[in-house]
């Protein structure tokens, strides 16, 4: 049984990511945001059902593809926006971008760049935790593409011989960058692979957000009574290409129709109005909330001023 | 300048190996601040290859004294995540060769992490590793490798040459707040010197004076520092003068140490183990003519290594890094003599 607060809270999650992103590639388009970005179209259940289910002193480590974690961990719209818009109000002062926005004030050690680099950061979270003897956790995102560099391998077994409270997050959207998975792994199920480092390891429909929630939930209590790590593998599907000027024309038509009729957050919404007494006004509602929340973020980065090279300058001559 | 007890002779200075003085300072450091832990690759019960940190595993235990499987990347990684969530890990990595495998950590995440997050987050991790050649290990574990890490913004590199800079210099590493790369020679640890008993620091980018002279300025760093001054107690046979800088510490560079030495003797010799090319040495004499060009009354000399591996035959391995005649012949070169 869940309460409509609770379900409420989760599709506004949903709903803000997607807005999140929409809005975004509106304003890649316009010319507005440069460089890469990653949309998490698709995947909001994820990191909605995953934060739902963390304490506000836990840790996440996030991918190049993590506006979705961020904003499903608390993060602010108008410093995300005014980040990726590379402005210095934004949350890296303009110096990060989209791949690198982190905030460690609310447990998000941050996005990364590098496929698989924020693996073993995540332990050394982990690492800390154990040391200080806390019950904090750690959650680390990181994709299908990732579980082939070295550091998954190594890092999961670190977190296993060590015993740490760590949570390997994998978001298996089935495409690293355009290779497919089954081109990519001879065993697609790659929470398979875990078993091999003594990490109990499982699949979930990671369109789902209350089974992703639920298969956290429990995996969360696991770490805190000291029996993790665990790992758990959500299947997912992108809504699009790579980034945002990828077309994913590699991914076949029908799959991706499939996953749509699947779309997270569709479901999420079914949910609230079927589990609780929300009726769709009330949803809509919700809805417009976030785009007038999303629309005031935009309107703030845009207005906001642009770093400043002279001071930049001079913070370069101190290092 | 930095003060330096180590050339008083107080009651309370003892002379300990430079592997001693290290020990000291992780001990020193670890009862200070319960947040620093130290892992590496047997750095328990077996102390270290170098024995760096014998007897710290039974004083600490297996908490934050680690022992790590050989995966180089991914457990300086964890240093870097500790680091990020309020930690001060110290992460060995036993060859500066085997750093090659953790690039990615060091140089995307620890270094960058800081700037990246505009300023908000801090990763106050030392890595700890072991560089050098002179004991017949061969290419893949004698490389001089300070220059890549020097190369990158955002780290901070220490490179000792005595017992006394070693143990302050570490003491102040674990302290910094950013990422430092420390690294030792493989040939200093049993090197000994005057070290105090009563605790003290060197701050980060203080180079120092190892030799005061007037007719020449030899920079160098590392092992080199003490090749250096050997080369100028020979030449001060010859009656020539030399003055002996040991920067101490890569980054931050203590410029202004060198080029007051420079202004006063007007002639700068540069000795790095490391290759040549796209060394440290070669940046430092650009900064040199850049800003003390009508000072030098001869081109800056650089005595470094050759652009080759390390060999494993002893004496192609000699012939490979500057040796004390190396340097002796530069000084006289730059000398007119």
């Amino acid at each position: 049984m869940y309460s409509r607060e609770f379900l409420e809270q989760l599709y506004r999650t949903l709903y803000t990511i997607r807005v999140f992103e929409t809005e975004c590639i509106k304003l890649y388009r316009q010319g507005l945001i440069i460089g890469y970005f990653h949309p998490y179209l698709g995947e909001e259940a994820i990191a909605t059902g995953v934060c739902a289910a963390l304490r506000k002193d836990d840790y996440i480590v996030s991918t190049h593809r993590g506006h979705g974690h961020c904003i499903a961990r608390g993060g602010e719209l108008k410093k995300m926006v005014a980040e990726v818009l590379g402005r210095e109000v934004g949350y890296c002062r303009g110096r990060g971008g989209s791949m690198h926005i982190a905030d460690v004030n609310i447990g998000n050690i941050g996005a990364n760049g590098i496929v698989g680099g924020g693996i073993p950061i995540g332990v050394g979270a982990g690492l800390g935790i154990s040391i200080r003897g806390t019950d904090q956790v750690v959650v680390i995102f990181f994709s299908d593409g990732a579980c082939n560099n070295g550091v998954f391998a190594e890092s999961l077994n670190l977190a296993a011989i060590w015993d740490l409270p760590v949570i390997f997050l994998l978001e298996n959207n089935q495409y690293a960058v355009s290779s497919p998975i089954e081109e990519m792994s001879r065993i697609p199920d790659l929470y398979r692979r875990a078993e091999g480092y003594g990490v109990p390891a499982y699949p979930v429909d990671g369109n789902d957000v209350l089974v992703v929630y639920e298969k956290t939930k429990e995996a969360i209590e696991a770490c805190r009574n000291g029996k993790g790590p665990v790992m758990i593998e959500a299947k997912t599907y992108r809504h699009g290409g790579h980034h945002v000027n990828d077309p994913g024309l590699y991914m076949p038509r029908d799959r991706l129709e499939y996953y749509k009729s699947k779309d997270p957050v569709a479901l999420g919404r079914k949910y609230l109005l079927e589990k609780t007494k929300c009726t769709k006004q009330e949803a809509a509602a919700i809805e417009q909330q976030v785009q007038k929340a999303m629309e005031e973020a935009i309107e703030f980065a845009k207005n906001s001023p642009e770093p400043s090279v002279e001071r930049f300058l001079e913070e370069v001559e101190q290092n | 300048m930095s003060e330096d007890r180590s050339k008083s002779d107080g009651q309370d200075v003892r002379r300990i190996m430079f592997r001693e003085a290290l020990n000291e300072a992780l001990r020193e450091e670890m009862r200070r601040d319960e947040t620093v832990f130290v892992m590496g690759g047997g750095i328990g019960q077996r102390g270290g290859s170098y024995k760096v940190t014998v007897g710290l595993l039974d004083e600490f235990g297996p908490r934050r004294i680690i022992d790590t499987p050989i995966s180089e990347a991914s457990f300086t990684g964890a240093g870097v995540g500790a680091a990020i969530t309020g930690m001060r890990p110290v992460v060995e990595i036993l060859f500066i060769d085997f750093a090659s495998l953790i690039i990615d950590q060091i140089v995307n995440q620890a270094a960058k992490y800081r700037f990246m997050s505009g300023g908000r987050g801090r990763v106050p991790m030392v890595l700890r590793t072991q560089g050098g050649s002179g004991n017949g290990l061969a290419a893949q574990h004698s490389q001089s490798l300070e220059a890549w890490y020097y190369h990158t913004p955002g780290l901070k590199v220490v490179m000792p040459s005595t017992p006394y800079d070693a143990k302050g210099l570490l003491k102040s590493a674990i302290r910094d707040n950013d990422p430092v790369m420390f690294i030792e020679h493989k040939l200093l640890y049993m090197t000994e010197g005057p070290v105090p008993q009563d605790e003290y620091t060197i701050e980060l980018g203080a180079g120092d004076i190892k030799r005061r002279g007037n007719d020449v300025t030899i920079v160098a760093w590392s092992n080199m520092v003490l090749r250096a001054l050997s080369a100028a107690e020979k030449l001060a046979q010859q009656g020539i003068e030399t003055e002996v800088i040991d920067l101490r510490t890569l980054v931050p560079l203590d410029k202004q140490l060198i080029l007051e030495s420079v202004k006063k003797t007007e002639h700068l010799v540069i000795v790095q183990e490391a290759v040549r090319r796209g060394g440290v040495a070669s940046d430092i004499a650009s900064i040199v003519q850049a800003e003390a060009f009508d000072f030098l009354d001869a081109p800056i000399e650089i005595v470094a290594g050759k652009n080759t591996p390390i060999p494993f035959n002893v004496h192609l391995e000699r012939a490979s890094v500057p040796q004390e005649g190396d340097i002796i012949e530069a000084v006289r070169k730059v000398l007119h003599l």
